[in-house]
């Protein structure tokens, strides 16, 4: 009997108290976070949304009104067909060449042999250094006079690249400062992620008599599967980003062959004082992004 | 109006007289980077707080880049700078139009235009906007071609023949064939490029070809001398005249390059014999006696005259609410005593009349006696074209040297920007 009442009112007891429990929660931990996001977020991206439809210059309110004018000159624009190509190219070579590249010196590094730990530190170093840093340090290096492309080239006595100079090589160097820059934090990824990965299934395949390879194909490849789709995922959203490196690197130069969306919507919008023309490129960016997002999100991700 | 100014005046003395002990004090945005420059502003700030007790000038400062970016938002937000400085031209119009800077008419023409007479009344002009004076001119300058003697007599070139465009080409292809560099070239910045397309433009087409472009009249930027200022600018880029890699190169790399005597021209400023010095990989560069100037030279069967130049015309901005104390402070900075202090110690080409004359170094002082012997002063095409026009200038000017763009390509999107804006 005293079972019965006990389980009739348990649930209507328990009801009670999510309403009682959350909603104060609700109340005083939603509002803030909503309104910050709401101000920031939100209201910017919409107000990006409609500038684009005005030929406007930043200064007092947009009033030219243009329709979509803006994205039709931004559609018809070559440097903007190359900073769209450049992205790309970028997010190619993140997944072709730095994935790889930082998988294979995680699964050195993470060993618990001598020296690990400080190669892991350097390696990760690029990561830590700022954008801008990280590009005033590489257009030193790149530098056709002074710099260490330079000395290298007057050691074997050939004539010294100029390779930001160089339209068809300055994106590659581009490229170059890129893998160096951000390896590092990938490798961080995996390393933690081969963390997690039991040693009893190495032991067990080494007993099978499992080659390196054959351990690496089928018991680190798929249970780091997660980690690797993470990092893609932070390849491709980081491409789409990339700003701060390029500008003192080359500045999108020479001829708008290292342009990117980012420092395309920076030297097209805000310099050039064209802020709704930046707006419009700026919800382009923001479409591919989300597209790019959401759909990786629910293609590959699903699981994870 | 008048007696909104007067109620205003009235108001604002009344302000004044009430909090006359309490300070007032005039926020003063500025981008210089020159310790020297900041030293003379230091000099000139504090002898305009003693005379004038119970206000202080405060400094603020932004880097050029940023400045820029940033101005648009700031003369918008509710601290806005008084006091700020301007290269005229698109921008000044467009920071006009939206009514967040002063207009300074009623102060320049006030007893009898005694604050207009201060300035050289070209410079007051390029800082008008549609009849109405937007700044105070504080400086102007000139860009000419600056040569090291040197090189030009390995070479075997006179500077003295170089008369014409098509001696000039002579001249570069002459000084390469010795196996010098002949020209230090800013392709990085691009506006260093500018110069050269902006200079041809003047020569082919004169003052005529520019008024008539800009009230979109004829074929405004496509007309047959913008198009045969390309022309000319892409004769010189097939010389191949400039450094190697110098479509990756900044300016300061530029004047290292021609303080560093590895080339052998260089189109600059006036500044150019320190800023060259500041550049070199020895921090000292070329003596200054090593380095000879000429005016860019004439195009044959153009329009333009030898004394039409281009160069600089700067001066500063007063925000709508700028307290009377910003204008007086401003009318100080640019008064013939201040002017001179900055001119004596070679700092600027003045815009006070007859304060050039304090100028102690030669170079700088050919450039400030050009600049008064001027016809036609133009400013520089990015400023005054506007930043979306002006950009675009400077864009096709690198393409075509390097021969990337048609001159008709290249005339015909400056103009499709133009008509775009216009």
């Amino acid at each position: 009997m005293t079972q019965t009442m006990t389980a009739a009112r348990a649930p209507g007891h328990s009801g009670r108290r999510r309403n009682n429990g959350t909603l104060p929660v609700l109340v005083l931990f939603l509002p803030p976070a909503l309104l910050i996001f709401t101000l920031f977020v939100i209201l910017p991206m919409g107000e990006a949304a409609w500038y684009s439809l005005y030929d406007w210059s930043g200064y007092g309110l947009p009033e030219k009104f243009i329709g979509l004018k803006n994205f039709e000159v931004l559609f018809r624009n070559g440097a903007f067909h190359q900073a769209l190509i450049n992205n790309g190219l970028i997010m190619v070579v993140s997944i072709v060449i730095q994935i790889p590249l930082a998988l294979w010196l995680a699964t050195m590094v993470s060993h618990r042999i001598p020296g690990a730990v400080s190669f892991r530190l350097i390696f990760f170093m690029p990561y830590v250094l700022a954008d801008v840093a990280a590009g005033l340090i590489w257009r030193f290096v790149y530098d056709g006079d002074y710099g260490l492309f330079a000395a290298i080239a007057s050691f074997f006595n050939v004539a010294s690249p100029y390779v930001l100079a160089d339209k068809n090589l300055a994106i590659y160097a581009v490229l170059g400062v890129i893998v160096w820059k951000y390896f590092g934090f990938h490798m961080m990824l995996f390393i933690a992620g081969l963390q997690s990965i039991d040693k009893s299934y190495y032991e067990a395949a080494e007993m099978d008599g499992a080659t390196r390879w054959q351990r690496f194909r089928n018991i680190t490849l798929p249970l780091l599967a997660p980690t690797i789709r993470l990092s893609v995922f932070f390849s491709v959203i980081g491409s789409l980003q990339l700003f701060d490196m390029i500008m003192p690197l080359t500045g999108g130069g020479p001829s708008n062959s290292t342009q990117t969306m980012v420092t395309f919507l920076y030297s097209y919008g805000i310099t050039r004082m064209k802020v709704g023309f930046g707006s419009a490129i700026g919800v382009v960016l923001f479409v591919i992004c989300i597209t790019l997002a959401f759909g990786y999100k629910r293609i590959f991700m699903r699981n994870d | 109006m008048k007696f909104r100014t007067l109620f205003g005046a009235a108001i604002g003395l009344a302000l004044s007289a009430s909090t006359s002990l309490a300070d007032v004090t005039v926020k003063w945005l500025h981008l210089n980077t020159d310790p020297d420059v900041g030293a003379a502003w230091g000099e000139i700030v504090k002898n305009f707080e003693a005379s004038h007790p119970g206000v202080k000038v405060e400094m603020q400062f932004l880097e050029n880049e940023a400045f820029k970016a940033k101005l648009p938002t700031l003369l918008q937000s509710n601290e806005p700078p008084h006091l700020f400085y301007t290269w005229g031209g698109g921008v000044l119009a467009e920071q006009a139009r939206t009514g967040a800077i002063k207009d300074l008419t009623e102060a320049m023409d006030a007893d009898g235009g005694k604050l207009r007479a201060v300035y050289n009344p070209a410079l007051v002009n390029g800082l008008t906007v549609q009849g109405k004076v937007y700044a105070l001119p504080y400086q102007t300058g000139l860009v000419s071609f600056y040569y090291n003697k040197a090189l030009f007599e390995k070479a075997g070139v006179d500077a003295a023949d170089i008369k014409s465009w098509a001696d000039f080409l002579t001249a570069v292809k002459k000084i390469k064939d010795a196996g010098i560099t002949p020209i230090a070239g800013g392709g990085g910045e691009k506006w260093p490029i500018h110069f050269y397309w902006g200079y041809l433009a003047m020569r082919e087409g004169g003052k005529a070809a520019f008024d008539a472009a800009k009230a979109s009249e004829g074929d405004g930027f496509t007309s047959e001398a913008f198009v045969k200022a390309g022309q000319d600018l892409a004769a010189l880029g097939k010389l191949e005249p400039f450094q190697q890699g110098y479509l990756g190169a900044t300016w300061p790399q530029t004047l290292g390059l021609f303080g560093d005597g590895k080339a052998a021209i260089l189109l600059g400023f006036e500044s150019t014999v320190y800023m060259q010095g500041n550049g070199a990989a020895d921090g000292k560069g070329l003596p200054r006696d090593q380095i000879g100037t000429f005016a860019f030279p004439l195009v044959d069967g153009g329009a333009g005259q030898l004394t039409d130049t281009m160069g600089g015309i700067n001066g500063w901005v007063l925000t709508k609410n700028a307290p009377p104390e910003a204008l007086e402070f401003a009318a100080f900075l640019t008064n013939p005593e201040s002017q001179k202090l900055m001119a004596s110690k070679n700092l600027i080409i003045p815009a006070a009349i007859g304060s050039g004359e304090a100028i102690q170094e030669p170079l700088v002082k050919n450039a400030a006696q050009g600049l008064a012997a001027s016809t036609w002063h133009q400013n520089f095409l990015d400023q005054d074209l506007g930043p979306a026009v002006g950009r675009v200038v400077n864009d096709v000017s690198v393409e075509i040297v390097s021969g990337q763009m048609s001159p008709e390509d290249a005339a015909q999107q400056i103009q499709d920007a133009w008509a775009l804006d216009n």
